[in-house]
């Protein structure tokens, strides 16, 4: 900075303090709740960590709530992983082909097929669910990975990304590549996708995180208890009828379904932001 | 911009577009135009028939005192939840970007929360103000407020906003400190020679050179406090109580699923799709070529 204050820097200095504990505070909640007994969490505040932790997250990631109908955790991460890492590759698959057929190719209807695309950012899942649904039942997909998954591959942004990208690579490399005898075939598994490989990375750390993070559309697809994805899982820990209300487990199946995402964004931090920054653009 | 080098092959490019075309044809445009076609129909429950009444569906919905009421609600929430989130993250990407030493660590430690699901941050709110056991529902308790998010729309509405504005601090902190790293140092250093205080440069200088970012956080806090908080609202109050967190995308949901209203769901979605269109067609226009980061 300009001028030298100490003040100013401990001032600065205690704000992002205060604001990384704001921020941080539910996680300490959650941690806590977990780690008790279920009645000592039930009308009571648990100020500091008990004994149980090991105990709950081991009895929800095997055996879940069994007694309200519920199946493992571990059951549910499993969905969850499938249906993220599903929606990242397909989303990522079919975006690269098509933005390599608008940009290297002068084709009829290509404007068409482009205009097409862009359509899906206006209709995000929340607005269509009640027609969106009915497609997928009559497709015969409830209760399947391919309806968790393929309702929501198209993207226009990941497209637009890597349309984006193509234009920036120099035409002195396709020329060449002409020149060597490549079709367009090779060109795109020799020369494009290697170019792509930091972009990619950095969707898919996006995309990831997109799929796992998922509520509305696995909700109402999915009926049969083995098929639950973790974070709608959450909505049948909270809303039981019938039961009480288990929070030292409920939080330890919040740290669960939190912790996969969270993992890849502090450990692709650099793509995480790559990808955040430029799937805006 | 066009290539001006291109391959050509009759249908190799028809064979590449097609996975992406044919999903969003099933899965996109197809239903996109079923409740556009449903709009303009009135189906008994049983779906036996179905009867066209023109507009009526929409003059119904646009009609309803609650349709209303729930657009006030919306605004209401997606105001509050964008300049909560904006206010907080501009502060602290200030801060973080006045510090030398550090940064990187509170950069992590506040870009974290953009990994959390709305439906999870809502979990762990609620469970923070639930009456019953919540640590802050009890330190409101002993501060003398009468806290019960489950009785009162207006606490509802606060926790909702505040569970909203969590998650989406850090998204709007990495636009922000980028946006303030991209300022030119010697412009902050001129006006420190001419005597300003850091306070002063900030609201002549700094500010009004991130207007742009901050605009742009703004539409996209909004979309994102529209259609991507159905989880929040699911969890937290399901609507409640009595409708006073009712927001447009949650009532399609409801009216649709629960209440099964399918022409008026319908005509709910029509009216939905044509606000993401204006909010589309704003970002592409208007924000492409003003902001840079």
């Amino acid at each position: 900075m300009v001028e030298n204050r100490p003040f100013l820097t401990f001032l600065s200095h205690a704000i992002l303090i205060i604001g990384v504990a704001v921020i941080a505070f539910p996680i300490y909640v959650a941690l806590v709740t977990s780690s008790h007994h279920a009645a000592d969490v039930l009308n009571t505040v648990q100020p500091w960590f008990g004994d149980q932790m090991i105990a709950n997250f081991t009895s929800v990631l095997q055996s879940g709530r069994r007694s309200v109908g519920a199946v493992p955790v571990e059951r549910m991460m499993i969905n969850s992983t499938i249906m993220a890492l599903g929606i990242m590759a397909g989303k990522i698959v079919i975006s690269i082909l098509s933005a390599f057929a608008v940009v290297y190719f002068r084709f009829p209807f290509r404007m068409v097929f482009f205009w097409v695309i862009f359509m899906t950012l206006m209709l995000p899942v929340e607005v269509r669910i009640l027609p969106t649904y009915k497609v997928v039942s009559d497709l015969g997909l409830l209760d399947s990975f391919g309806g968790l998954t393929l309702p929501l591959i198209a993207s226009a942004t990941a497209t637009f990304l890597f349309r984006q990208f193509f234009l920036t690579v120099p035409d002195e490399l396709t020329e060449a590549a002409r020149m060597d005898g490549a079709g367009p075939i090779r060109f795109f598994f020799t020369i494009l996708l290697p170019l792509s490989r930091t972009n990619i990375a950095a969707l898919a750390v996006i995309l990831f995180i997109y799929g796992w993070n998922q509520y509305l559309w696995p909700l109402l697809i999915t009926t049969q208890n083995d098929m639950t994805t973790v974070v709608m899982g959450m909505q049948k820990m909270i809303h039981v009828d019938d039961a009480v209300p288990q929070w030292n487990l409920t939080m330890a199946t919040a740290l669960l379904a939190m912790a996969p995402p969270i993992a890849v964004v502090i450990i692709m931090q650099r793509q995480f932001v790559k990808g955040l920054v430029e799937s805006e653009k | 911009m066009e290539k001006k080098t291109t391959f050509s092959n009759r249908w190799l490019p028809y064979v590449l577009v097609a996975p992406q075309i044919t999903i969003t044809l099933i899965f996109f445009i197809w239903p996109a135009g079923q409740a556009l076609y449903q709009s303009f129909f009135v189906e008994d429950p049983f779906g036996l028939s179905t009867q066209f009444v023109w507009f009526d569906n929409f003059k119904d919905v646009l009609g309803d005192p609650l349709y209303f009421d729930s657009i006030v609600i919306t605004a209401v929430f997606s105001l509050a939840t964008t300049f909560l989130a904006l206010g907080v993250s501009l502060l602290l990407a200030v801060m973080a970007n006045r510090v030398v030493r550090g940064a990187g660590v509170y950069k992590v430690m506040l870009l974290w929360p953009y990994a959390v699901a709305p439906a999870i941050a809502g979990v762990l709110w609620m469970f923070m103000f639930s009456p019953a056991n919540g640590i802050v529902a009890e330190a409101l308790t002993a501060m003398g407020y009468d806290w019960n998010y489950l009785l009162n729309g207006n606490q509802a509405m606060a926790l909702v906003v505040i569970a909203a504005a969590w998650k989406q601090v850090s998204y709007n902190f990495l636009f922000f400190l980028a946006g303030l790293q991209m300022i030119p140092k010697a412009l902050i250093e001129a006006s420190a020679i001419d005597g300003a205080g850091p306070a002063r440069r900030f609201w002549t200088i700094v500010f009004p050179l991130l207007s742009p970012t901050a605009f742009f956080l703004m539409v996209v806090n909004i979309v994102y406090a529209f259609f991507d908080t159905f989880g929040i609202i699911h969890i937290i109050t399901l609507g409640g109580p009595a409708g006073a967190t009712n927001t447009l995308v949650y009532k399609v949901y409801n009216d649709g699923f629960i209440g099964l209203d399918l022409g008026g769901s319908a005509a709910q979605s029509v009216i939905l799709m044509l606000i993401v269109a204006a909010l589309t067609v704003v970002q592409f226009r208007f924000l492409e070529r003003k902001v840079q980061y």
